[in-house]
């Protein structure tokens, strides 16, 4: 594994500065939340997103974009994770822009994402546990087009979202990765009903009914029945994204943990005196450590196209979303009744981590892919 | 051709010609291991040949110094000499508490003097040495230690017991800890060598539960040790003694944890069939490639300075924490096969004998407890840790 270059450190310095600032609890996912703000996010930080060239991280310098990788992705969501900091940077400029690279949507949308203006949104889920195989949204050849019938959920930011990249099923049956099939389907379209929610961490994600939305040849992105290939990259640079938010997330719980530990006093002590305290704060210390590292690992892996990038990303988002788990809970019960309350922040972490441990799979999913990926 | 390249061909080239085909066969054991020492038998004319060659280069010890017995590699070619043995599938010519403890003590804090003549005996592999570390009343508590050595002028006179000494009864000479004064605790020790064959020392071998002998009870019965025989100042031991655990720690951290990834893994040596036990495996295997990933980047910070001092505590703690699970599932996945002792079929029990000794790696080197002290007062500064 390398380090990282000067650059890469100047990136991360750059991000952490800007969301620690800009991107706070207090001045965004408190703000927006107590506003009732139906996107979840602010579009005025979207743009200073823009501004410092981070719409366009991972967008090839031929369109404009810095023409980075997962790993510099990984340095800036790991400050948005530890800041709590809601944007669309991971669907649009991480997920969504993987999907469409390389094909003619993205002369039409990298433009936009560049400039900040444009979100785009991913639709894969059609139950309630990620299952990307399992694609059955009909998409039906009609005249020079497709007609597309059935329903997604869990689109984050699919109210907000300009484009909804869609995986659809052309042939095959649910179960079968051949026969998917990506479009590119612009918001307000004829038949596309969205019915956007707030999830449990204020974020807003959104149900999606497809009722004969018609749709021409060319929102098709990639190739007709191989939209596995597009996908699975988005979905790769997804976890391997979430991972790193992940470890963003541990980290911030983790720093609130030990302020709190080093001033809390109970019988006549710092509580951080407390050896049972003590080894637990120093084991999740040591777990983020290797949370970090996985993520590295994988960020790394898709940068290379190491071939064996997607068990990387498992393994990543699986320990991730293990150890920001152990954070939030050690968060909460180490704060004590504070940190039940809804004014302390320590509870945000739990619910970000809720969401994040979620998208692009759990746990459980990523186990099971490192198993099968090792044939077992 | 870089010079790095030049390095490379050549090196592949040596190897070829020089690495015996049977020192190309995966361990089998701790016992194919080449200890090497007065007293070493080799097990074979492979083996005796194998570590000529490279002590021959100084690749016993790649990165010491020429004048030490070293091959004066740079970091980079190090590097490289290790890829192209891994290529082959080279074992290491020799395994010694010199190399991987003693060695880097003394390069930091022995005279010119002790690094020419212990440092070439360590890289031709002539002496094997132990570590009298532990005694009864001082295992997590070391500093607590109380084996005496009292000035006498010209020589040491040392009295007391060490335990938990590796190999000890197999050794030629031990760096010691000792107690040169009573006034302070950590600042009254002292860091002694002497030969094992002098007049008062003595071995017992301790029978651990997983029914091998690794360790030792080591006694000193009026000891005389030559003065120039210590290491660092009188009473300055305990630097000498925490930088070496650093090292000890590094090691133990990394063991049977490479960073391949695929021999750290469990589901494709056990091909569990119950689904429980295949969800188990599976976490495990998770965290071990996590690990595996932890490794490197632990590896490329500490050599390019960028890691935590005592970061080597936080990695021995997950490193051996993660092998003793690795051994659990292990035996859930042998069943009933895994409780067998002897039989050949069993390979005289190697997955239940290998667990039950895994059951020390989080105790020798500092318990897994005194790890998370360390990260808790060191790296995470708690308030009293």
């Amino acid at each position: 594994m390398t380090l990282l270059t000067d650059d890469q450190k100047m990136l991360q310095e750059t991000a952490a500065s800007f969301l620690a600032e800009e991107g706070s609890i207090g001045k965004q996912l408190r703000h927006w939340r107590e506003i009732g703000c139906t996107d979840g996010f602010g579009h005025d930080l979207w743009k200073q997103f823009a501004e410092l060239g981070l719409t366009g991280i991972c967008i090839p310098e031929s369109h404009g974009g810095l023409g980075l990788g997962a790993t510099e992705a990984a340095l800036v969501l790991e400050e948005i994770g530890r800041n709590l900091t809601p944007s669309p940077f991971l669907t649009t400029a991480v997920a969504g822009a993987r999907a469409i690279e390389g094909t003619a949507h993205a002369d039409r949308w990298f433009p936009e994402i560049l400039s900040g203006e444009a979100v785009l949104a991913l639709a894969v889920e059609e139950g309630p546990r990620h299952a990307p195989d399992r694609t059955a949204l009909e998409a039906k050849r009609q005249g020079n087009g497709f007609v597309l019938n059935g329903a997604k959920q869990f689109v984050v930011q699919g109210g907000s979202a300009d484009m909804i990249v869609t995986a659809a099923r052309t042939a095959g049956a649910p179960g079968e990765r051949d026969g998917i099939t990506l479009f590119a389907i612009p918001k307000a379209t004829s038949g596309l009903n969205t019915d956007s929610q707030s999830l449990v961490d204020s974020s807003k994600a959104a149900r999606l009914t497809f009722d004969n939305v018609s749709v021409d040849a060319d929102a098709v992105i990639g190739e007709v029945d191989a939209g596995w290939g597009p996908l699975s990259r988005a979905l790769s640079a997804g976890g391997a994204g979430a991972a790193a938010e992940l470890v963003g997330v541990a980290s911030g719980a983790s720093a609130m943990i030990l302020d709190y530990l080093r001033q809390r006093k109970q019988f006549g002590k710092l509580i951080g005196e407390f050896q049972a305290l003590q080894h637990r704060a120093a084991h999740l210390y040591s777990e983020i450590e290797i949370a970090r590292a996985a993520a590295f690992k994988a960020a790394q892996a898709l940068d290379s196209s190491d071939e064996r990038a997607e068990l990387h990303v498992s393994v990543a988002k699986a320990k991730a979303a293990d150890v920001a788990g152990l954070a939030v809970r050690e968060g909460v019960q180490m704060h004590g009744g504070i940190g039940m309350t809804d004014e302390h922040d320590i509870g945000l972490f739990m619910k970000r981590e809720a969401v994040l441990g979620e998208l692009f799979g759990d746990v459980y999913y990523h186990r099971n892919r490192v198993a099968e990926l090792s044939g077992y | 051709m870089t010079d790095l390249e030049t390095f490379r061909t050549e090196t592949r080239a040596w190897l070829e010609a020089n690495c015996p085909a049977e020192m190309r066969q995966p361990m089998r054991s701790e016992a194919d291991a080449c200890w090497g020492g007065r007293n070493w038998t080799f097990q074979s004319d492979a083996q005796r040949q194998w570590l000529e060659a490279m002590a021959g280069r100084g690749w016993t010890v790649p990165d010491w110094p020429k004048d030490y017995g070293g091959g004066g590699l740079s970091p980079a070619e190090a590097r490289v000499l290790k890829e192209e043995m891994a290529r082959i599938g080279a074992r290491p010519p020799l395994t010694s508490f010199g190399i991987s403890m003693l060695g880097p003590a003394l390069l930091q804090f022995g005279t010119e003097e002790q690094k020419k003549h212990y440092l070439g005996q360590i890289a031709r592999g002539e002496i094997r040495w132990c570590q009298g570390y532990s005694e009864p009343g001082a295992g997590s508590d070391l500093a607590g230690l109380q084996t005496k050595a009292e000035d006498k002028g010209d020589h040491w006179l040392v009295n007391g017991q060490k335990v938990w000494t590796s190999y000890a009864d197999k050794a030629d000479w031990i760096f010691c800890l000792v107690r040169t004064s009573s006034e302070s605790k950590q600042g009254g020790i002292s860091f002694l060598l002497f030969d094992m064959e002098t007049p008062g020392v003595s071995t017992k071998p301790i029978l651990l539960i997983s029914g091998s002998s690794p360790f030792c009870e080591t006694f000193f019965d009026d000891v005389k040790v030559p003065k120039e025989q210590i290491v660092g100042e009188v009473n300055k031991g305990w630097d000498v003694a925490k930088y070496l655990l650093g090292h000890e720690r590094e090691m133990i951290a990394g063991m049977g944890l490479g960073a391949g990834g695929s021999s750290v893994t469990l589901g494709p040596v056990t091909r569990p069939t119950d689904p429980l036990l295949r969800a188990e495996i599976a976490a495990f295997d998770v965290d071990a490639l996590a690990f595996a990933a932890m490794s490197e980047r632990f590896a490329a910070m500490w050599k390019a300075g960028e890691a935590h001092p005592a970061s080597p505590s936080m990695m021995k703690y997950a490193g051996t924490e993660l092998n003793k699970r690795r051994n659990e599932l292990m035996m859930a996945a042998g069943g009933s096969d895994a409780l067998e002792w002897d039989s050949e079929r069993s390979r005289k029990g190697a997955t239940p004998r290998s667990w039950l000794r895994s059951k020390g790696n989080s105790i020798e080197g500092g318990t897994s407890e005194i790890q998370l002290n360390i990260v808790a007062k060191h790296i995470l500064r708690l308030p009293g840790a």
